[in-house]
């Protein structure tokens, strides 16, 4: 018997090679960076924090760039995109992916979009009355046609706005939910099926969302030059750190559960961990990606820093905090094909550079949502003073 | 309550956008999905006769028989007896078809048997496996095995 380089023990011919790539990672991991915005946007919203106000706006254009973007690591995934399109056109009530796609429209079109033209519409219809040229054209088309601005429309697009936005909370749990339906329905694979992974995806999307927006309100502040409202990004570290604590606390009783229950699995995943996800799972995810952060934040919520060091401390903690959590995304995509369904050998993922499914495409699609990002600030800016009623 | 449907008037501009996506998505929908898709099942029903135009490869159990009759009898008193021809010797159609023009060729031993009784931790113990290396060394299966009938 001749050995397969990077496989130990015994495999299935079927899984020496993964089929889920870098890719299966993003998707999961830009998906939560949607949910997680969203919902910031509406604590200010629906549950009336006012602290957090300047990163509202920031927030839902936040969400509708990585929204955008959500799919593309699916469709470079496929070997025929285009057909991709058919489960929009003849779905399949048993199949979850097909159900999430229109989970996805729904959210996009019903929900982001919506929720976007109702707040901009008065600085949309203003700049289509100052601007000129081709982008004075492009807010003449987003004003579809209605230059009323009156405060009584004004106050009608608030009211349907909230309702939106209630009705975009649950769709917002929806959207990342299905997300860990997809991994956690896969019952012949025992580091996915859990009832409990909708829920861990959903908190970890949450926090990933809100760490985002507060690094990308601290850079845009930096980059404009703008001065930083503290108790604006005070508030976001707050509940960071309080979805952060519940996030830790199911993924540490998903944990116990197995270290408790040990059933045939356990021994294989357990060496996995030890081993092949030492590095991810261990150091990144739990040490550096989690631990650390919350260390850092709570720290901020007993000690009396000063300004400066808050500041640093929060910029710090976002950014381990969204490389902690791709990190989980990363141990339950990858992790989850390591191991043989015989529980009696290991595979390795090896990362391709210049390839579809390579590392390159994936920093290609990490930047296009900031690139969509930076346009959306340009033609709507978040930190302008809403047009007055 | 007039003035503030006149107010809200600008609402009904993106519902009016979004009916018109809906409806264009209605129309694409109609035009792209064969009709008989959904006939049978969740499929074109079309696919059907595309499969049944293909050509066929295999003759089947029945067709060979007629002529292999001493190779059947040699196979059904052994453990092979199961095993169809055409699993070893490979699509037959064209031979049965003309069976003195097109032969189809012998099985390579070495690997035909090794395919199946190659020693594996994932067979189950009951399955007849060895190790090629130490059992027979280079030497053929078929030294001390008919393939038809390999029993000792």
């Amino acid at each position: 018997m001749h050995p397969i380089p990077g496989v130990e023990g015994f495999m299935y011919p079927n899984e020496v090679e993964l089929q889920w790539s870098i890719l299966i990672v993003l998707y999961p991991y830009i998906t939560g960076l949607v949910a997680g915005a969203f919902i910031l946007a509406s604590l200010e919203r629906v549950f009336r924090v006012s602290a957090v106000k300047p990163t509202y706006r920031l927030a839902l254009l936040t969400a509708l760039a990585f929204l955008l973007v959500a799919p593309l690591p699916l469709q470079l995934h496929l070997g025929h995109p285009e057909r991709s399109l058919e489960m929009y056109l003849t779905p399949h009530r048993s199949s979850a992916m097909a159900m999430f796609g229109f989970v996805y429209l729904w959210y996009l079109m019903v929900v982001l979009l919506a929720e976007i033209w109702l707040d901009y519409r008065a600085d949309i219809v203003h700049k289509a009355r100052t601007t000129s040229g081709p982008i004075g054209w492009v807010y003449k088309i987003l004003t579809l046609g209605s230059m009323n601005v009156s405060p009584a429309a004004r106050s009608i697009d608030d009211r349907v706005g909230y309702i939106i936005t209630i009705i975009g909370i649950p769709s917002a749990f929806l959207l990342h939910g299905y997300v860990g339906f997809i991994f956690g329905s896969v019952k012949a694979n025992a580091w996915w099926s859990t009832p409990l992974m909708p829920i861990v995806f959903l908190f970890s999307a949450m926090v990933s969302g809100i760490a985002a927006v507060m690094l990308l309100y601290h850079a845009s502040c930096l980059l404009l030059k703008r001065a930083l409202d503290m108790r604006c990004l005070d508030t976001i570290a707050k509940y960071l750190f309080y979805v952060f604590v519940i996030d830790f606390s199911l993924e540490m009783l998903d944990l116990v559960h197995r270290i408790y229950e040990a059933d045939e699995s356990f021994r294989s995943l357990d060496f996995m961990v030890h081993t092949r996800l030492y590095t991810s799972q261990v150091i990144l995810q739990i040490l550096l990606g989690t631990c650390l952060p919350l260390a850092l934040l709570g720290a901020a919520q007993v000690l009396r820093l000063a300004e400066s060091t808050r500041r640093k401390l929060y910029a710090v903690s976002g950014v381990l905090t969204l490389i902690g959590i791709f990190a989980m995304r990363w141990n339950v995509v990858i992790g989850g094909q390591l191991f043989s369904k015989s529980y009696l050998g290991y595979t390795t993922y090896k990362l391709q550079f210049a390839a579809r499914e390579g590392l390159l495409s994936s920093l290609a699609l990490m930047l296009l949502p900031l690139g969509i990002l930076w346009v959306l600030v340009k033609l709507l800016p978040p930190f302008e003073e809403p047009q007055a009623l | 309550m007039s003035s503030n449907w006149k107010e809200a008037a600008h609402l009904i501009r993106p519902a009016v956008v979004f009916l018109i996506g809906l409806g264009l998505f209605a129309v694409a929908r109609k035009a792209v999905i064969p009709p008989s898709f959904g006939q049978y099942g969740h499929y074109r029903a079309g696919a059907l006769d595309d499969i049944r135009r293909k050509p066929v490869h295999f003759a089947g159990q029945e067709t060979c028989v007629m002529c292999h009759t001493e190779q059947q009898t040699a196979r059904n008193a052994g453990p092979h007896r199961s095993i169809s021809c055409e699993a070893c010797h490979g699509p037959a159609a064209s031979h049965a078809d003309e069976p003195g023009k097109l032969k189809p060729a012998k099985p390579e031993i070495a690997a035909l048997c090794t395919r199946c009784h190659e020693a594996s931790a994932a067979k189950p113990a009951w399955f007849k496996q060895v190790s090629s290396v130490t059992h027979n060394a280079g030497t053929s299966c078929e030294v001390c095995h008919q393939p038809h009938s390999p029993k000792l």
